[in-house]
């Protein structure tokens, strides 16, 4: 294992705040360099989803949890957004770098690997929020405005985009091909999104799938946004909140401990 | 004065069994214009590779500049610059933020690193193309544009695998003009190249690794000193009907007009031209048959597999 311990004491607060601002630049600049294929698919996709299940179907429905069905799904809309952004952004910038070979100009770099996470980890948070803001704002055309608990809201949204950012790491360190980095998303992420909450309450549910449900954490995630926005949630918030926080220590603690060993990366 | 490079009994086994390396040792001094050569395979990339800390070692040791390169991470890996052998750069970014981006990642602040980024696109011709993508670069920009970003934290030991591969000769010398600058400047250089002259020509020490272990390390004049013989082509100003008995040099006749000539170590090249004008034939030109270096590159890498 790589020693970074002597050069990290030697190093100053400025050397790395310079090496990691580089990093997040470099990433924000390269989603924003391709906005056509990261910021508007997301757009058009939420839009639709207002229009055919809030507008059309939603009417039908009635109301969920005390709200009318539209206002029901917009935190879990959002919420999907951000999740597939943020892990889109960095198991695709990481993969390709890794398959370009140009993520060794990062390797031979005197940059700790506690930054190298936090820099992709930063750029697949910024744009899975630069996402969750404008799903917000194209809510607004649909459903009135709801903040229940403000501090709630940001702090879900935050923890959620870096899970799923480290989620996006840990897919591209493992990576070989750019198939593998389609597997996760297609054939987990989006039956865990689609399961969690997303479109329904789980008391809707029939017993044994609300108990399945429980081991589902996208559904934590989804019910905690949605009490901090509308005060409706089906767990308790104080255990949502634990156990993204107590993933989000455990995922940093796998990729970090990952790029030290350096799969994929180092031979 | 501590070597700007030490390496000690390096071993690599890569996963699959392959050796790579079987303890090599080598010291490249302060200063140096070092050739590291060898055959494709023989295990000079894996040893830039783990100076570089892209590969691990299975044992040994490697200091920059008496700094164990995994010990003292960040301190070894300021002093170095590394130009790989492969194109690494992200092929959409542009060629200033790449030089820029590599700045940051060695803590040159914002302004710094495009003053940086400025100074060593300008010296390497490269400013004119600086706002455009890397990927519309021409195959010897790209090689140049490796040298730059290499260049922006101005590391004290530079390492290039094979810079000039694939490059016309034009951009080459201007290359080898740029390299013997920064050289003279300071910056210790290691170059591994399958250009022999770029080597003869550059560098003044030299070692050769051969299936993972190293088969010669001495300076460059120490080395053509052990050529026992060198072949040379004389381009004639008339067509000789037969060839010329030379005594003591074995001639060849190529073509009516071209003749090589064996000269021994030792032996006197113009006595050569002294028994050519005593029989009236009359030299035009005269070149080495193949660069010097080539000669004992091939006779060196061929000796192990004789002996087997």
């Amino acid at each position: 294992m790589t020693n970074y311990a002597t050069g990290a004491r030697a190093m100053q607060s400025t050397y790395l705040w310079t090496a990691f601002i580089t990093l997040v630049t470099k990433e924000v600049r390269r989603f924003l360099r391709i906005w056509v294929q990261t910021l508007v698919p997301p757009v058009i996709t939420i839009a639709l989803y207002f229009i055919i299940f809030g507008n059309l179907i939603g009417s039908r429905i009635g109301q969920m949890g005390g709200y009318s069905y539209m206002e029901f799904i917009v935190p879990g809309l959002i919420m999907m957004s951000v999740i597939n952004n943020a892990y889109a952004n960095v198991v695709s910038s990481f993969f390709s770098q890794k398959f370009q070979k140009s993520i060794e100009e990062l390797l031979v770099s005197p940059v700790p690997n506690q930054i190298i996470l936090l820099g992709f980890v930063t750029g697949g948070v910024a744009r899975g929020l630069c996402v969750g803001v404008i799903a917000s704002l194209i809510s607004l055309l649909f459903s009135g405005v709801h903040m229940h608990n403000i501090l709630i809201t940001v702090l879900v949204i935050l923890l959620a985009s870096v899970v799923f950012s480290l989620g996006g790491f840990i897919n591209a360190i493992f990576a070989r091909n750019f198939d593998d980095i389609s597997i996760v998303p297609t054939f987990i992420l989006q039956p865990l999104i689609y399961l969690g909450g997303v479109f329904y309450s789980v008391e809707s549910l029939p017993a044994f799938a609300q108990t399945i449900s429980h081991f589902n954490p996208i559904f934590y995630m989804i019910n905690a946004f949605r009490y901090g926005i509308l005060g409706v949630s089906d767990v308790d918030i104080v255990l949502a909140m634990s156990l993204l926080i107590l993933l989000t220590v455990v995922m940093f603690a796998v990729a970090l401990r990952l790029l030290y060993t350096g799969k994929g990366l180092r031979s | 004065m501590t070597p700007a490079i030490s390496i000690r009994d390096l071993h690599k086994t890569y996963a699959n069994g392959h050796r790579a390396l079987k303890g090599i040792s080598l010291e490249v001094q302060q200063g140096d214009f070092f050739a590291l050569l060898g055959a494709n395979g023989a295990g000079k990339s894996t040893t830039i590779g783990i100076i570089a800390t892209l590969v691990r070692k299975t044992s040994g040791s490697v200091e920059v500049f008496g700094q164990n390169v995994e010990t003292h991470v960040y301190e070894t890996k300021l002093n170095l610059g590394i130009v790989p052998q492969e194109i690494n750069f992200h092929q959409f970014e542009k060629v200033f933020d790449i030089c820029v981006t590599q700045a940051g990642y060695y803590g040159l602040p914002a302004k710094l690193a495009r003053e940086r980024a400025e100074k060593y696109l300008h010296q390497l011709g490269l400013w004119e193309k600086h706002n455009q993508q890397a990927r519309v670069l021409s195959g010897g920009m790209k090689r140049r544009l490796l040298i730059a970003r290499a260049l922006v934290h101005e590391p004290r030991l530079l390492i290039l695998d094979e810079p000039t591969a694939g490059v016309d000769i034009e951009l080459r010398r201007s290359t080898w003009d740029f390299l013997q600058e920064i050289n003279r400047a300071g910056t210790t250089i290691i170059l591994t190249t399958h250009y022999l002259e770029e080597a003869e020509s550059l560098c003044r020490n030299i070692a050769m690794i051969d299936k993972g272990e190293i088969v010669v390390n001495t300076s460059m004049k120490q080395l053509l000193q052990t050529l026992h013989q060198e072949l040379f082509v004389l381009d004639l100003c008339a067509p000789l009907a037969a060839v010329p008995v030379l005594s003591g040099f074995p001639v060849t006749l190529i073509d009516e007009t071209t003749l090589e000539v064996a000269v021994e170590k030792g032996q006197d090249l113009n006595e050569v031209f002294a028994q050519l004008s005593a029989r009236d034939i009359h030299v035009k030109s005269m070149r080495n048959k193949s660069n010097r270096l080539e000669q004992l590159f091939v006779s060196l890498l061929k000796k192990p597999s004789q002996g087997k």
